[in-house]
């Protein structure tokens, strides 16, 4: 058994010119399987699609922040500017071709496994085995955390007691419960490991304003109270006015600004301040918000 | 030198515990589809029926007494079914551990747990060998309410050591197939159902591999389910002795102890790959 380097408590987060491209011209799979890879293009040049191939694409570029600890960090940006690949990239469910990520100190690259032991993710799909009943999802996700039966029995009940689900509903099958339920369960299931680093990919794109209200208070609640830092990404410009102490757009994979919600809005505007995030938005972005159900999981 | 001992138990725990959430969630979803598994049962029974009443029509197909021993025939059938039905199980649940979370959208979740892999592996083994062998005996069960089975000679203590080695082997193969789904999305899962039919094909479960092409008869050579048909026929039909029966359990146990530390490394270098390629996405 290795011993694990002891955790840096100060910085929940440390993004460092992490860059992800896709479709790439690729060495033959058997080599790739050996461990080859496609050479990497130099920064801002690259190389065109091989016959019948898709086109290069940086979906991640470049792109360094940092996020303190007890901090609720914000990811802004339109359909497919590579928002969810890097929550990818900090999930361990991607590997970066370029630059590095450690979380409270532990580098992505050198120990994944000990970075998957203080994160957990609330993806836009809220990822469940439909048959299955909520309880039975959880209990499977805290096994493999490390949480019996019995102790996670009575923290579902508290956790989903306090998101506004019916006990009722508790064990009857995934898949009766409405899309808000369904991602209300999924942010149970990622409370109920307690991890220290929550990345949640739009957790409440397709929720109904009260289920909204629901998940955010309950996100505050989890930061004050667990001290845990939450790295969320969204389309609504409102809830991260309202919920994170600093944002970062991302457009077309690079990082366009990061701040305060004040400090964009102070920081951004020609002449003077804009009045909403979603002004700092389309002047950053050039694009119009996009109110959508689709997750840009590029 | 105790901190160290207590780390270990400590791991040990987390590993049972994790082995054992996919152990019970298989058991739950199992339990959910129930309607399926009656459905697989049903289609199991009457399609290994259909294959032994062959035997019991050898006089009516041919208009003469057989000149062969039509409870011999009957029992040579019997013991394809069976076996081939706990072996193809085996393959097919531990080849199918990535398409089933690839099916259910599960497998961002399941991958980013802090699982190691053989873990994870080992749940998923100990389903897949907890379900083939309770599923089999209920249709030998229900087998044997419509043939008569002797089992005067049988050796069937040694007929258990054929099938219990044969399962490593089906297991660490089925860990090689289950690569397929995490290399290829869209098309891995129909790859592994094109292995498992190649060995239902060459592996004589129905018949001698000796009628098969020679090509074919070569291949079957290096098919496990031989060696285990041929192993528990032996003890069963001939009551064979444990020490004749080593030549089928010594190469199924070599194939299974070198088969399973290549399949678990090639499975961690597939799922490298898959992350370096942006592979581990839902499909279905």
């Amino acid at each position: 058994m290795r011993a694990r380097k002891p955790l840096d408590l100060r910085r929940a987060l440390v993004v460092d010119s992490i860059t992800k491209y896709f479709h790439l011209p690729q060495p033959p799979l058997w080599k790739r399987l050996l461990g080859a890879s496609a050479g990497l293009p130099e920064p801002g040049n690259l190389p065109k699609a091989s016959k019948g191939g898709k086109e290069p694409i940086a979906a991640v570029d470049h792109v360094s922040f940092s996020v303190e600890r007890g901090e609720i960090f914000g990811i802004l940006g339109p359909n497919g500017s590579g928002k969810s690949t890097l929550v990818r990239l900090i999930s361990t469910l991607l590997r970066p071709d370029r630059g590095s990520a450690k979380i409270f100190g532990i580098d992505l690259a050198e120990d994944e496994m000990g970075v998957k032991q203080l994160i957990s993710r609330v993806s836009v799909d809220a990822a469940f085995f439909k048959k299955l009943s909520p309880m039975e999802n959880l209990l499977y996700g805290a096994r493999l955390y490390g949480v019996t039966a019995p102790e996670a029995t009575v923290k579902a009940y508290e956790i989903m007691g306090r998101l506004g689900l019916k006990r009722s509903s508790f064990n009857e099958p995934m898949e009766e419960m409405s899309r808000g339920m369904q991602q209300k369960v999924a942010v149970a299931r990622a409370f109920l490991t307690s991890p220290i680093l929550l990345l949640m990919d739009e957790p409440t794109t397709g929720l109904d304003p009260r289920s909204k209200r629901d998940v955010r208070e309950f996100i505050e609640e989890l930061r004050d109270s667990h001290d845990a830092t939450i790295m969320i990404t969204t389309h609504d410009m409102e809830e991260a006015d309202a919920l994170c102490d600093r944002v970062a757009v991302i457009h077309n994979g690079k990082l366009a600004a990061i701040g305060t919600p004040e400090e964009l809005k102070r920081s951004s505007g020609e002449n003077g301040q804009f009045s909403t995030l979603e002004d700092v938005f389309i002047h950053l972005t050039g694009e119009q918000l996009v109110d959508s159900e689709a997750a840009d999981i590029a | 030198m105790r901190n160290t001992l207590r780390r270990g138990v400590s791991a040990m725990r987390l590993e049972s515990l994790q082995s054992y959430a996919f152990l019970a969630r298989n058991w739950h979803l199992t339990r959910r589809y129930w309607g399926w598994e009656v459905v697989w049962f049903f289609y199991s029974l009457t399609s290994g029926l259909s294959v032994v009443f062959i035997a019991q029509g050898a006089e009516a197909l041919t208009g003469e007494t057989p000149s062969f021993d039509v409870k011999f025939l009957t029992m040579y059938l019997i013991i394809g079914t069976l076996i081939w039905r706990y072996l193809s199980n085996i393959f097919m649940l531990t080849s199918e551990v990535i398409a089933w979370e690839r099916w259910e959208g599960t497998i961002e979740y399941t991958l980013m747990a802090p699982v190691e892999r053989w873990v994870h592996l080992v749940g998923q083994t100990a389903y897949s060998l907890i379900y083939s062998l309770i599923t089999t005996l209920l249709i030998g069960i229900a087998m044997a309410l419509f043939f008569e089975l002797d089992l005067s000679k049988a050796n069937l203590p040694g007929a258990a050591a054929v099938v219990l080695a044969g399962s490593l082997s089906l297991i660490a193969i089925g860990i090689v197939a289950s690569i397929l789904p995490l290399l290829y999305p869209e098309r891995g899962a129909q790859m592994t159902e094109v292995v498992q039919a190649s060995f239902l094909l060459i592996s004589g479960i129905y018949y001698p591999i000796s009628v098969l092409p020679d090509w074919m008869e070569s291949l079957a050579r290096f098919s496990p389910v031989t060696y285990v048909l041929d192993g528990t026929r032996a003890a069963v039909l001939d009551g064979a002795a444990i020490t004749d029966l080593l030549q089928y359990i010594a190469p199924l146990l070599l194939l299974g102890v070198v088969a399973l530390p290549i399949g678990l490394r090639a499975f961690k270098a597939a799922e490298n790959y898959a992350k370096r390629a942006g592979k581990l996405k839902r499909v279905g």
